[in-house]
């Protein structure tokens, strides 16, 4: 699935016509996405600046312009804020060191079995994503094979335990977001032709070398694609801090969660969400500009 | 008569250069057990003989998948999900393949913005359009609940049915329209016949794409479901006390059907490739 990476061949008959009918195709969708999308941004700005009303009442709020809102939310979450992209690296970085041999293996190694390979790569997360969260818990939980196993090689001591923890949070969102860094590495590798790898080994170049200067930069697309498709999930999660973590490892989006529906503060939920999106749809241009890969927009 | 002494490597030689040849293969190996042991997890203990809280490993049974019902509100949740989840494939892969064929097919102005529109929801998380949804109903008073929720669904999903189905277009070889052409079928025919059966694969994958992530969200659903129950909802509520062997039941079904569907898929795909 080559998500993000297809250009846009203008081959064919039907790029010549002009008139309406593009519009006419466009127009619906569009309309979806601008009510149920654009609309909501729109609107959530307006949210993040409201106050109180005089009265008090809970959950009720007027438009003040209160900018400030922004200053407050920032100051109350900010150890979630860093925590959230800490762990989004982490699992960033994971996911790409378990992806990319097995998204090699698949494009270069498997022979006939490429199909029923990738049909399994993806096939773990047809189960329910919150499911597979829960088995983690299982997994790394007291009663898992993971604790006593680490123990009685004394890698962890007799008291340690790995749930509710920073590391557990970290391992589920690795696993859960894993096919989003999978699928677009595979794409990109596949996409490779053989010849270039024969024409650097023909050069002399060992194999890491023709790894390091043909294969690698020849696969960087689907790098870009696949950490920017765990990156951006992994740091709105909220669903593995809180099935798999402690209150000290929370993110940004259990505060948000827990402003919006435990204390219904809006403007604070509201300006966080605002200031998690803005961060994100930054750090995602820049990082698209640095890579020099522009044709994934 | 004279044995020509066979050069041998030493041992430790001859099993570094096997590990040399094949350690992609090993690691692919450890990398598929990793991906399949929650699966696993998941399978087995939908056998498991747990009670109400099914965290420990008590017994096998057959119980659970004989009454998958069994656990109280699973199947109104799991039957909220699956409707939820026809609605918004349904309509996402029409206004998707619609907006597809246009990005595809057509010279337009306007191009770059619409391609932002398709890229930005995709680049915002989860939490970000659940709650701005959420506002929004609630500063136009409309109750979250079915109906919002398969708003949202659609919403997120027309993205990638959009990429999913470009890609196709995209990789279609422009003679065989030609061709069509050239055989005096005019454009609507060559659409029908030619264009729209060779895209048919990418829309159903768009589809079946559309329906796994509608099913299996949970994030934006949570904001604007509601008190509706649905699937990951009711694994979410469940996973403090203890989830019930059937959502495991459900779990593990959900797979093995993707699983088919998917095989099927490639099976029926090389049978049309010969």
């Amino acid at each position: 699935m080559a998500y993000l990476q297809s250009t846009v061949t203008r081959t064919g008959f039907f790029t010549a016509k002009k008139g309406r009918l593009p519009y006419l195709l466009l127009f619906p969708g569009m309309l979806w996405l601008f009510t149920f999308f654009v609309l909501p941004i729109i609107n959530l700005a307006g949210t993040s600046t409201q106050t109180p009303v005089a009265s008090g009442e809970t959950g009720q709020y007027v438009q003040t312009f209160r900018l400030a809102n922004y200053i407050d939310a920032f100051n109350q979450a900010r150890p979630q804020f860093a925590r959230s992209f800490l762990y989004a690296t982490l699992a960033t970085l994971l996911a790409l060191a378990i992806s990319y041999p097995l998204a090699y293996a698949i494009a270069f190694r498997s022979g006939k079995f490429k199909n029923i390979l990738l049909v399994l790569v993806v096939a773990p997360f047809f189960t329910s994503f919150l499911l597979r969260t829960v088995a983690w818990k299982q997994i790394l939980g007291e009663q898992g094979f993971v604790v006593p196993a680490l123990r009685s090689m004394h890698i962890i001591g007799q008291n340690t335990s790995l749930t509710a923890s920073a590391l557990a949070v970290v391992t589920g969102m690795t696993y859960n977001f894993l096919p989003f860094m999978t699928l677009p590495l595979y794409a990109s590798l596949e996409r490779i032709d053989p010849r270039t790898l024969e024409a650097s080994n023909d050069l002399y170049a060992n194999g890491i070398t023709t790894f390091r200067k043909v294969t690698f930069p020849l696969s960087m697309p689907g790098v870009v694609a696949g950490t920017l498709l765990t990156f951006i999930p992994a740091a709105g999660d909220y669903v593995n801090a809180a099935i798999l973590g402690n209150p000290n490892t929370t993110m940004i989006g259990n505060v948000i969660d827990s402003r919006f529906f435990n204390i219904v503060d809006y403007p604070t939920a509201a300006s966080l969400s605002f200031m998690l999106m803005a961060a994100i749809l930054i750090l995602v241009t820049i990082y698209i500009r640095r890579s020099g890969t522009d044709e994934l927009v | 008569m004279t044995t020509i002494p066979i050069p041998t490597l030493p041992v430790s030689k001859r099993i570094s250069r096997w590990f040399g040849r094949n350690i992609i293969r090993i690691y692919a190996v450890i990398g598929f057990t990793y991906l399949f042991i929650p699966v696993f997890y998941t399978i087995a203990f939908s056998f498991n003989n747990a009670g109400k809280s099914n965290l420990i490993w008590k017994g096998f049974t057959f119980s659970n998948w004989k009454n998958p019902c069994g656990a109280p509100d699973v199947c109104n949740a799991l039957g909220n999900s699956l409707k939820i989840g026809v609605l918004a494939t349904f309509v996402a892969t029409v206004l998707g393949t619609l907006i597809a064929f246009a990005i595809g097919r057509h010279a337009f102005r306007g191009r770059a913005t619409t391609n932002l529109l398709i890229f930005l929801p995709m680049a915002t998380p989860e939490v970000v359009l659940g709650s701005s949804l959420l506002a929004m109903f609630l500063t136009f008073h409309i109750n979250p609940g079915f109906w919002p929720t398969v708003a949202a669904h659609v919403m997120f999903c027309i993205s990638f049915v959009v990429v999913t189905v470009k890609a196709r277009i995209a990789s279609l070889d422009p003679r065989l329209e030609q061709a069509a052409m050239d055989l005096y079928a005019n454009e609507r025919e060559t659409f029908r016949r030619v264009t729209l059966p060779l895209v048919m694969p990418g829309i159903a994958g768009a589809a079946l794409l559309a329906f796994s992530l509608s099913f299996d969200d949970f994030i934006i659903t949570n904001f604007n479901s509601g008190t509706m129950n649905t699937f990951p909802k009711f694994v979410w509520v469940s996973a403090a006390r203890g989830i019930p062997a059937q959502a495991n039941v459900i779990g593990s079904s959900m797979f093995l059907i993707a699983l088919f569907v998917v095989v099927v898929g490639q099976l029926v795909n090389r049978k049309k490739a010969r």
